[in-house]
């Protein structure tokens, strides 16, 4: 790790954002993951959409498990909420905070092994209850934090670092999330941060769940020449779907798009979404058609990325529940608390 | 067209990223000293500075300082690193340096040079020549060395013992000084038979104003330099109480301050011009108002007034600066009433120039429409071969580093000259780039960045400063506040080495550097590439660093502009792309002729 504090001077000439705020303004304390891993450019592309949203970045909540990438909540928003649970259980407290204060915004990031295998019941009902959150995984194909163990989203045909083979298949989180029912399904590459960060951005103005897979090479551990999730293999099989261009609300949209090309969708707070589709024969908003075009592309030894999924119509958890809009924390005491007569009735009720 | 890939094999390149020392004019490899400073060793620092520049006491406190606009502080914080002040530094704390000096050689080779004039110049080529066994005889009118260092620069700001412990260091390698003795005709002196004469008589005239009252006033209008010379020898101790200093440039500045220690209570100084075109230094402008002495802007003297025969005052129009579309300045009068200013004594402060009229016209040494010799600016040789020209007498007044540079130069075409080599066959200079690495975030360098403001350097109570003309106003920072400055030093020579077939393009280097100058981008023609790197590079004096085509086809382009080299790139780099690699450059100063090799 770096011994020395990254010095607090920048660019004379950093673009600000709305908020007069430079990227830098978005930082967090100093990486103390391995030099060159992807997670640390996945903190990179959060910083910059964060910044390019003009988002304030104390009205966001990091929420985490353990492992490398659950570290890096650390790394980001050092105004931010921040809550780096035990591993596999990010979901839960994202959850229990979502449902206490529906004002933030919340940014889950987690590992493969931290989602896929540990945490995965867990995944699943976030998704499930359409949770609004940006959940994004640094996906590695491997454990990297306890040294490199075969991940459950590590492909049958990636060998380890020792040659070792991997027996089973692996889990693809974005296809699982589009079957759980998933609003917002992408796929990034922690190397490519300019399809990276829009689609982080786009994913922060959407309401409901939002997972991004961010495929993101471990250079410790799976990095290698037989790997499936190192940069060369990454870039080598990248098929982008699609390109992101976010509109906010209230601006004139002036891009010009070839006829058919693109998907426009527009976002709850009426932000315009622009998907430009590159020659392929599935619609993005259609999950039937989404799933066999994941399949096909995975069978066909290729990774899928960009915006694969997006309904825009879905509800989230509260308008499902029907619980506070407003944050508990902004009630009144009399209003948390009515008092022992409230009690009793509503005990009485259920006996 | 895309740009070319960076050859950082060729030493200009990464010369040219340490501001500082390229902006100097003897190229003093200014971060290394800085670095000896904050590791306490002066003497070493000293010596750095004493092969570039000659001078480190002197100019330490004295320096016109063309390194400190450069400074890349300047770019990135605000102020530049004391480079100067950290000079006198070196000096003021080093220890015995006699057995580092160059050993003179007893058997001399047989040539012998005369040089006209003992400042800055002069002295130079003999500090670059007697080691070579050269034999040098320095011929100057005033009593003493250091030219105007020592006739015109105030003790005040550079202390008697510092000139000349400075002068006599060269002078003692074995110069002989022929002091006292003006030199009133070259042709003469050519016919003493030396083997090359070197001219560094200056530009020792300053400039007059004839105006209405100037002749019949002349008892009490002095011309600045020649004051300043006669307070130098004690000729001049005091003056009137009123005094009008007219001009803005440093001698000005050294004028009025110099009044105000030997009787002059209430003293002006005058411009014609707006207050921000002054060529004055600004730290000169800055000590001078500390003074207490008020600077009058868009002042033009047009009378001198008598009363009962004698100065009694000056009077002025009043000015207005006004620019046409190009930028190019007029002075125009305001047509306000006139400004009297009244006053016992003027010093006129506007200016020298060269004068030559010693040197016979038909001796080959060809001079220009405005009487200035004809010099090549690259050899320093006039029209005659073997005599040569350096310092003011060159091209004008500069200062005593353009004086010490222009010496070692003219010191490189004396010897090429006398060994019949080709005068444009200039010596490479010396470099060298090591890696600095020592552990896996371990650097030879101290690479983290303070964020310090620059220290001012103390000075002496105004009132005890202004009570003499010996005290020296500065006190020199103390050890405490250099080493405080020292790491406010950006280590610029401490190079950024890309090694670009290691790359893996993991975009590390890009996410961590604190000023976002990495980028990794499709190559294209330099206006292109400059508008579309993550900030755009608008600084064109400052290079871009393109690698070759990497793995994906785009280039790594680094903007040298403002980078910290604080080395966190290649701490975060993991497969060692990047290197911070110290780079060395000295320029080469006279040598001794090259043992050829025999032919196998
Ligand atoms: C008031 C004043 C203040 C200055 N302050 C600074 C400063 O703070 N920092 C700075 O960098 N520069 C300063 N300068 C400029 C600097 O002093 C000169 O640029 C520098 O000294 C030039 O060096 P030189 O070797 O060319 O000649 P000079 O220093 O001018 O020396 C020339 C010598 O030649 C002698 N000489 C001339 N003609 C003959 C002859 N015919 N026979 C014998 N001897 C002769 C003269 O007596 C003189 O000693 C100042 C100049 C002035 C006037
Ligand atoms: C309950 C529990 N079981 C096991 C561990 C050990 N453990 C720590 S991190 C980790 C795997 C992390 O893998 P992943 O989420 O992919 O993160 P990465 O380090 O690869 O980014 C495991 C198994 C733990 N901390 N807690
Ligand atoms: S072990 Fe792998 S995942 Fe963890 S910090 Fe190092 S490179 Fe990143
Ligand atoms: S040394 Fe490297 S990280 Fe530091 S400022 Fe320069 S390029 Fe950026
Ligand atoms: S950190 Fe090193 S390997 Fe990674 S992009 Fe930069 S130079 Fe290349
Ligand atoms: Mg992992």
């Amino acid at each position: 790790m770096t011994h020395i504090a990254k010095p607090k001077f920048h660019h004379p000439s950093l673009p600000k954002n709305k908020l007069g705020l430079t990227h830098r303004d978005y930082e967090g304390v100093v990486s103390t993951l391995c030099a060159g891993c992807g997670h640390d450019s996945v903190s990179a592309a959060i910083i910059d959409a964060c910044f390019r949203s003009d988002i304030e970045a104390h009205r966001i909540a990091k929420v985490s498990g353990i492992g490398c990438s659950s570290k890096t909540t650390n790394y980001f928003l050092r105004q931010a909420h921040g809550f780096n649970s035990v591993h596999g259980r990010m979901p839960s407290v994202a959850t229990g905070a979502n449902l206490a204060n529906n004002s933030l915004t919340y940014i889950g990031v987690s590992g493969d092994g931290d989602t896929a295998s540990i945490g995965l019941g867990q995944f699943c009902h976030a998704i499930r209850r359409r949770l609004n959150m940006v959940y994004i995984v640094e996906n590695n194909g491997t454990y990297g934090l306890t040294k490199g163990q075969f991940s459950a989203t590590n492909d049958r045909n990636s060998k380890g670092r020792t040659g070792k083979e991997n027996p089973y298949p692996a889990i693809d989180l974005c296809s699982l999330a589009v079957q759980l029912g998933a609003g917002f399904v992408g796929r990034g590459f922690s190397g490519d941060k300019e399809q990276l960060v829009p689609l982080i951005q786009a994913a922060l103005k959407y309401r409901g769940f939002a997972l991004i897979d961010v495929i993101s090479p471990c250079v410790t551990f799976n990095n290698h020449a037989a790997s499936t999730k190192s940069f060369d293999y990454v870039r080598d099989h990248n098929d982008v779907m699609d390109r992101l261009d976010i509109v906010p609300h209230r601006e004139e949209i002036t891009a010009e798009y070839e006829e058919g090309s693109t998907v426009d969708v527009t976002l709850h707070d009426g932000s315009q979404v622009t998907l430009s589709k590159i020659a392929k024969d599935y619609d993005p908003t259609d999950a039937e058609s989404v799933l066999p075009m994941l399949h096909a592309e995975r069978n066909g030894g290729a990774i899928a990325t960009g915006l694969l999924y997006i309904d825009p119509e879905e509800q989230d958890l509260h308008e499902l529940m029907h619980t506070s809009v407003t944050p508990l924390n902004s009630h009144t005491h009399d209003l948390l608390c009515p008092g022992n007569e409230t009690l009793a009735g509503i005990n009485a009720a259920h006996r | 067209m895309s740009m070319e890939a960076t050859d950082v094999t060729d030493p200009e390149y990464f010369h040219k990223v340490v501001d500082c020392q390229w902006a100097c004019p003897a190229h003093t490899p200014v971060p290394e000293y800085i670095r000896l400073i904050a590791q306490r060793r002066y003497t070493d620092a000293f010596m750095i500075n004493w092969e570039s520049n000659v001078f480190p006491g002197i100019l330490g406190r004295t320096c016109d300082r063309p390194c400190e606009p450069a400074c890349r502080r300047t770019r990135v914080e605000d102020k530049p690193v004391a480079i100067c002040r950290l000079k006198r530094v070196a000096s003021d704390y080093r220890g015995d340096i006699s057995d580092r000096l160059p050993k003179i050689p007893t058997h001399k080779n047989g040539r012998h040079i005369a040089l006209v004039g003992a400042g800055p110049a002069s002295l130079t080529v003999v500090r670059d020549l007697l080691p070579l066994g050269y034999e040098c005889t320095i011929i100057e009118k005033a009593p003493k060395g250091g030219g105007l260092m020592c006739t015109n620069i105030p003790e005040f700001r550079l202390p008697v013992k510092v000139l000349d412990e400075e002068v006599n260091r060269v002078l003692d390698l074995g110069a002989y000084s022929r002091f006292n003795e003006e030199i009133t005709s070259l042709a003469d002196l050519l016919n003493e038979d030396f083997d090359a004469v070197f001219i560094g008589s200056g530009a020792p005239r300053g400039k007059d104003l004839s105006l209405p009252g100037r002749s019949e006033a002349s008892a009490n209008i002095h011309i600045g330099t020649d004051f300043l010379g006669s307070v130098a020898f004690g000729h001049t101790e005091e003056i009137g109480r009123r005094v009008v200093v007219i001009g803005g440039g440093n001698t000005a500045m050294d004028c009025c301050r110099t009044a105000r220690r030997i009787g002059g209570k209430n003293v002006f100084v005058t411009v014609r011009s707006p207050r921000s075109d002054m060529k004055a230094s600004e730290w000169e402008i800055d000590d001078t108002e500390r003074e207490g002495i008020p600077i009058l802007d868009n002042h033009n003297p047009v009378e001198f007034v008598l009363t009962d025969g004698k100065l009694s005052a000056v009077v002025f129009e009043k000015m207005q600066a006004e620019y046409d579309a190009s930028g190019k300045r007029t002075l125009k009068p305001t047509g306000e009433p006139p400004v009297v200013i009244e006053c016992d004594d003027v010093l006129m402060a506007i200016g020298q120039e060269n004068s030559f009229p010693w040197i016979e016209r038909d001796l080959g040494v060809d001079f220009d429409d405005h009487g200035m010799p004809v010099v090549d600016s690259q050899t320093f040789q006039s029209t005659r071969p073997g005599v040569f020209f350096g310092g003011d007498a060159a091209w004008g007044p500069e200062n005593i580093i353009w004086a010490v540079a222009h010496g070692h130069q003219a010191a490189i075409s004396i010897d090429l000259h006398l060994r019949d080599e080709d005068l444009r066959k200039r010596p490479s200079p010396l470099t060298n780039l090591v890696s600095t690495k020592m552990g896996i975030h371990e650097w030879a360098y101290d690479n983290e960045i303070s964020n310090d403001k620059r220290y001012v350097v103390p000075h002496t109570a105004l009132d005890d400063a202004l009570a003499s003309l010996s005290v020296e106003v500065e006190l020199g920072y103390d050890e405490r506040l250099a080493l405080a400055e020292a790491k406010r030093c950006l280590n610029c020579d401490i190079q950024t080495v890309f090694e670009g077939p290691r790359c893996i393009e993991c975009d590390a280097c890009t996410d961590i550097c604190p000023v976002d100058c990495i980028n990794f981008t499709a190559n294209s023609e330099e206006t292109d590439l400059r508008s579309r790197l993550r900030v755009p590079a608008e600084n064109l004096e400052q290079a871009l660093y393109v690698s070759d085509a990497l793995k994906t086809g785009r280039v790594m382009v680094k903007d040298e502009d403002v980078c910290l080299h604080c080395g966190l790139c290649a701490e975060r780099c993991p497969t060692g792309a990047w290197d911070m690699q110290q780079f060395f450059y000295q320029e080469t100063g006279a040598q001794k002729p090259q043992v050829h090799a025999i032919a196998e």
